[in-house]
């Protein structure tokens, strides 16, 4: 830090401590940054980046900790406020009306009128203006839905100058961006540098981190873990300091009998093409197998395309071509009925919204899935489903005051094991997982993992993704590590460490970019 | 972390204990109803007459009927706008068939009483059944929203009714015709009879069956339904085919019980039947709610508008008074489910 300008720096956080409900996401975090300058902040899913940043921008408040804006303490209760003092933050998700124009867009709320009516004119030249003082090439007077997702961000950083900002904070910018796209957005940057303002960029791509930041602050579990300059650190350096959670305490796999024959084959994998994007890739050219008895990792940054995958797998989402293989035989799945058909079971990354049906009892969830099978002649035989549901309820432990509690009033990883119970209900001998430890607190996560392993134990072959790297460790026979839709790489448990798997879902063995 | 974790409870909440206002709000539908029955009853003694009684029940039936459908429609968080003017068609062309006006249908046979008349509940029933496919199709296979859908069918059906009819009501039927609109079993008016076997059937299904629960989850959680493997599609289509049945039904009684098919029959009914389903507690929202409650739901308003007319209250009045009522049961429904 010696080696900055002696200089004010535009904002400066101080201790930023912040608490939830069974989590310390923040510990005491420090940072700074100067006018002109870019501040790469990087780490793991769940570091504490986009909390840091949330406080920063309004969202919540901190539990302690300060934060000066050259040098001035200042208290940022609401978004708006942070927004009056210079504060822009640019989400992954854009906060765009598509229906409206740009330049209705970039001056919402704040149009300028008279007498209530809009004073077209001046709007468009207030756009123009911006717009140019970017550098972009943008029509004004287009319609937001109309553009692509490269333009749709210029006008969020437009809108974000707008409010004269001082500092702009890009939570993942480049994402959803082509190569060419990150390259004009790289050019952007550097020209708000020049202006004097302060950016903030997260990322976890490194190559972009060493192309545009002049300093990178690591967070890792919600602690400040390493401040770099740029120019005089090394991407194998930030990995380090990105990873390196203890393990010990956590789950491991047991051992299994994992046969050689293939349970779930999949071949040539791809599907190009979202909503928001008809040419972005999506998943391209994936194959691996997964065999009875095993429990394969998933990693790979969130929008890496893992949960897609599975999706896919699942039939939940389409795919353009490609081909599965269920005990070698090849399979179609057009839907989720045809997948549990076929004996594979997924455990949804979201359980509020993808899983669990929350007005309904823990009896009724844990056998959705299964109710053809404890039917006669159309009815459910109660009984029959008590039974069943008693049993998951006692080999899981869900601690539930009774069957009939509506799954609402569960804890988190309670819910977690409703939903595995529903798929165990079924027997499946495929069982994709996603994220099955999120929001789940430390004992539920053990139990959960052992569940996992004794699955596994009794011939389920078992897809995992996770964003906890000491979890894929400890779970997984292998890893995958995916980005940008593609397999970057296959590590097998004795060769997997957190070092080779974050290099590989940050693209770091690609060769060093240009700083 | 990236987001907030999720409630600290450590397991899981225990059940609260039941207390006075929970149970006001979910039988608050029934008090209501029951001092309704009271208060009308001490201030008109024609009120608690049983053929007063029967007849208000005759008089709700027909609805009662489409409302039960309805019920499954809500339940999955759809409507259906169009089953008054399903009705009306319904109810024509089963006319036209026992008049034997149309040749296609029940092969031009003149309503003569006997076998005749089983044809023109049939036609009924399938025009009903039709309508339902039709529009369950476009719902749950093309996407359409439901609203749009029915209410494109609230009008067309409408429609259909008068150029089917060129505007004429088709009425004067056989005495077996009549007589399921008229008669009684047991002493109780068949409709009558009719709607409670549709409620108590819907109330089994509902309660018992896979395919009840299936509903039920459907509304609850759509996707999770999904991702379960129910066919999510097929099921939202099959709600819409029961209105459509139920439309059948009422329509054959109501032309039965009029001894006319007219081309304003089962005006409104598509209101009163979504309001019966709203009193009686199921969640617009889906996933929440039972027969059981819509029959309380479309008691109360024939009582309601029963005791009214009784009272020499001005006919005007009773739509207020029932509009108002539907806000109260949400509100108070939604207060009750704050405090939980």
């Amino acid at each position: 830090m010696d080696d900055m300008p002696a200089q004010q720096p535009l904002l400066r956080m101080e201790g930023i401590s912040k608490q939830f409900p069974g989590v310390q996401a923040l510990k005491s975090v420090s940072l700074e940054v100067y006018p002109g300058e870019c501040l790469a902040l990087v780490g793991e899913n769940g570091a504490g980046k986009s909390t840091l940043m949330k406080i920063l921008s309004g969202v919540y408040e901190p539990d302690e900790g300060h934060i000066l804006l050259e040098g001035r303490p200042v208290t940022l209760s609401n978004p708006h406020q942070a927004q009056q003092l210079g504060i822009s933050i640019i989400y992954q998700e854009f906060n765009l009306f598509p229906n409206l124009t740009v330049e209705e867009n970039i001056f919402i709320g704040r149009e300028p009128s008279a007498s209530g009516f809009v004073r077209w004119s001046s709007l468009r030249q207030a756009a123009t203006e911006l717009l140019g003082r970017l550098g972009v090439q943008l029509d004004p007077a287009a319609v937001v839905r109309d553009l692509s997702v490269a333009q749709q961000q210029m006008v969020e950083i437009a809108k974000a100058l707008s409010y004269n900002s001082r500092i702009v904070i890009m939570d993942e910018p480049t994402s959803a961006l082509t190569e060419a796209e990150v390259a004009a957005l790289l050019d952007i940057i550097r020209g708000l540098k020049a202006q004097g303002l302060g950016i903030i960029f997260i990322s976890h791509r490194l190559e972009e981190v060493f192309a545009i930041s002049d300093r990178i602050t690591v967070l890792r579990d919600g602690q400040n873990v390493g401040d770099l300059i740029t120019a005089q650190a090394t991407p194998e350096q930030v990995v380090q300091l990105m990873v390196g959670r203890r393990l010990e305490d956590l789950f491991q796999k047991e051992d299994s009998q994992v046969s050689e024959r293939p349970v779930l084959e999949v071949r040539g994998l791809s599907r190009t093409g979202t909503r928001r994007d008809p040419s972005a890739i999506v998943l391209k050219d994936i194959s691996f197998q997964v065999r009875a008895g095993e429990i394969v990792g998933l990693a790979g940054l969130v929008g890496s395309g893992r949960t897609e995958l599975v999706r896919a797998i699942f039939g939940a989402d389409h795919y353009d071509s490609g081909e599965i293989l269920i005990d070698g035989q090849p399979v179609t799945i057009r839907s989720p009925q045809d997948a549990i058909r076929l004996g594979i079971g997924l455990v949804p990354e979201d359980r509020k919204q993808q899983a669990l049906v929350l007005e309904l009892a823990v009896r009724e969830n844990i056998s959705l899935a299964a109710l053809s099978r404890i039917c006669r002649g159309g009815f459910v035989r109660l009984a029959e489903e008590r039974r069943l549901a008693q049993s998951f309820v006692n080999a899981l432990q869900i601690r539930t005051p009774g069957l009939e509690q509506k799954v609402r009033n569960l804890s988190g990883g309670n819910q977690q094991k409703v939903v595995l119970a529903k798929w165990l209900a079924l027997e499946p001998k495929i069982l994709l997982v996603d994220e099955p430890t999120r929001g789940v607190d430390i004992g539920a996560k053990a139990e959960v993992h052992h569940l996992l392993s004794q699955l596994a134990q009794r011939g389920v072959a078992i897809l995992m993704i996770s964003s906890e790297l000491p979890e894929i460790l400890g779970m997984s026979d292998r890893v995958l590590v995916m980005r940008r839709g593609m397999i970057a790489g296959e590590l097998s448990r004795a060769e997997a460490t957190q070092e080779k798997i974050m290099a590989l879902a940050t693209g770091l063995n690609e060769g060093r970019p240009a700083a | 972390m990236a987001r907030p974790l999720t409630s600290p409870a450590a397991a899981a909440r225990p059940a609260r204990p039941t207390d006075i206002i929970d149970i006001l709000g979910r039988f608050a539908p029934v008090i209501f109803l029951l001092v309704l029955i009271v208060v009308f009853s001490i201030l008109e003694p024609g009120f608690r007459t049983s053929g007063n009684f029967l007849n208000v029940m005759r008089q709700i039936s027909f609805v009662g009927i489409i409302a039960v459908g309805m019920t499954f429609v809500i339940l999955t968080r759809g409507i259906d706008l169009s089953v008054g003017s399903a009705l009306a068609f319904s109810g024509i062309v089963a006319a036209s068939a026992a008049k034997g006006t149309r040749s296609l249908l029940a092969g031009g046979v003149k309503d003569e009483g006997g076998i005749h008349v089983l044809y023109a509940f049939l036609a009924a029933v399938g025009v009903g059944l039709a309508i339902g496919l039709l529009q369950g199709f476009l719902i749950a296979k093309l996407e359409i929203p439901a609203f749009v859908v029915t209410l494109g069918g609230l009008g067309a059906w409408r429609g259909a009714t008068l150029l089917w009819s060129g505007g004429q009501p088709i009425s004067s039927f056989s005495d077996d015709f009549t007589r399921w609109g008229k008669g009684y079993i047991w002493e109780i008016p068949i409709p009558v009879v009719v709607l409670l076997g549709f409620v108590i059937v819907a109330h089994i299904v509902l309660r018992y069956t896979r395919y009840g629960r299936w509903i039920y989850a459907l509304g609850g959680n759509p996707e999770a339904a999904r991702l379960s493997g129910l066919n999510v599609t097929l099921l939202t289509m099959s709600v819409y085919v029961i209105t459509g049945f139920c439309a059948g039904v009422a329509a054959f009684l109501l032309t039965s019980r009029l001894n006319s098919a007219e081309q304003i029959a089962g005006q409104n009914y598509e209101l009163q039947a979504i309001a019966a389903v709203v009193i009686g507690g199921t969640s617009l929202f889906g996933g929440e709610g039972g027969v059981i409650g819509t029959l309380v739901g479309i008691m109360l308003i024939g009582v309601l508008n029963n005791g009214l007319v009784i009272l020499g209250v001005s006919s005007y009045l009773q739509p207020v008074v029932i509009g108002a009522i539907i806000v109260l049961s949400v509100f108070i429904d939604r207060l009750v489910k704050q405090r939980r």
